[in-house]
């Protein structure tokens, strides 16, 4: 019986078990909390951020592909399709689209139209460097460095910062192949 | 008091026989060959230590897959023999059978290889290691006490491993 064929971001956010919005979002603003007492600078906060998402992101990766049945995509681009169309739409529930492609098709930005975790939230004046989500580009980076390509993810709008969406800028610095790991001579 | 049938009363607990349980061993590596799990069933010949056996079993399918992306008749592009590729790229074999076993491998884009040793009669067993990769996400990804990367040492694991390996016809 031949492997099943992917699945649908929709299908899958179906069949998961879910938690409460409320709940998520209250949960990472306490996190955002937490650090910002512990740390008190905005730039290690971000940086602290990335960390955790990247840890998050080794992880999920493999959760994502064990649910999504897809296989290995082929270039940057279908990567970037499926990071927004299935990856998203399974893990937040939100559906973002792939803009901004550059000439040699490694770089491009993710458009979430809705974003879970800044429901209720707004930044004060003393935190004004912070980027918020920055949990979701260190999750995207470490995801993808787990299927060999090093990324760079950076915030390029922010609607806490005053813009009028959120948009990511993945950026394919390389790939990397494997390589075999023991020396001939052991 | 009288006890008739002592076996209908007290249910035994299900022991792992050569005909209910048909898998051998199972195998599971990360790119950088490390050898996370090894489990094995019903192994009687042990020829290699440990370490030794790891890494030739993963040489052995680090250089068959090269070998079969390369000999690939359908594809455009003719790379070096050796040449490292992509985890995912390019076709990979998924079994080989000898007339005592069957060998069953999967390789996750993620770079985790599955290796799973059964009889020879078993069929095509991709669902089985899907399956089996379900379980690695559920009780070993998502477990915050495992560090990526060293070998696992989950006992919910082990025992749903066992669970279902027992179940594979």
């Amino acid at each position: 019986m031949p492997p099943a064929a992917p699945r649908s971001g929709d299908a899958i956010f179906a069949s998961v078990e879910r938690v409460n919005a409320e709940l998520f979002t209250l949960t990472y603003g306490a996190i955002v909390r937490q650090l910002l007492t512990d740390l008190e600078e905005v730039e290690e906060v971000n940086k602290q951020l990335d960390q955790m998402g990247y840890n998050i992101g080794i992880r999920l990766i493999d959760e994502f592909l064990a649910k999504s049945n897809v296989s290995r995509c082929v270039d940057f681009k279908e990567t970037a399709e499926v990071i927004a169309k299935v990856g998203f739409k399974m893990f937040l529930g939100v559906t973002a689209s792939v803009t901004n492609w550059d000439a040699d098709g490694t770089c491009c930005s993710i458009v979430l139209e809705d974003n879970p975790l800044v429901d209720f939230v707004e930044l004060p004046d003393t935190c004004q460097g912070l980027y918020y989500c920055n949990i979701l580009s260190g999750v995207i980076r470490g995801a993808l460095e787990m299927v060999s390509m090093k990324t760079e993810v950076t915030w390029i709008r922010d609607m806490l910062r005053g813009d009028d969406a959120y948009e990511l800028q993945v950026k394919l610095l390389k790939q990397v192949p494997e390589e075999y790991p023991y020396k001939d001579d052991e | 008091m009288q006890f008739f049938g002592g076996s209908e009363i007290s249910p035994s607990p299900s022991v792992p026989t050569t005909t209910g349980n048909n898998a051998h061993m199972i195998y599971v590596f990360n790119r950088n060959g490390v050898c996370l799990l090894y489990r094995e069933w019903n192994r009687p010949l042990h020829t290699l230590n440990p370490q030794q056996d790891h890494k030739l079993m993963f040489g052995l399918l680090f250089s068959l897959k090269s070998l079969t992306a390369k000999m690939d008749p359908t594809s455009a592009e003719k790379g070096n023999l050796g040449v490292p590729q992509l985890p995912g790229q390019g076709c990979s074999f998924h079994s080989f059978r000898t007339n005592t076993y069957k060998l069953s491998f999967m390789e996750t884009p993620s770079g985790i290889k599955f290796i799973l040793v059964t009889n020879p009669r078993s069929g095509d067993l991709r669902e089985t290691l899907m399956y089996i990769y379900n379980l690695y996400v559920e009780y070993v990804a998502k477990n915050p006490l495992y560090t990526p990367g060293t070998p696992i040492r989950c006992e919910l694991f082990n025992t749903a491993l066992d669970q279902y390996v027992r179940s594979i016809p």
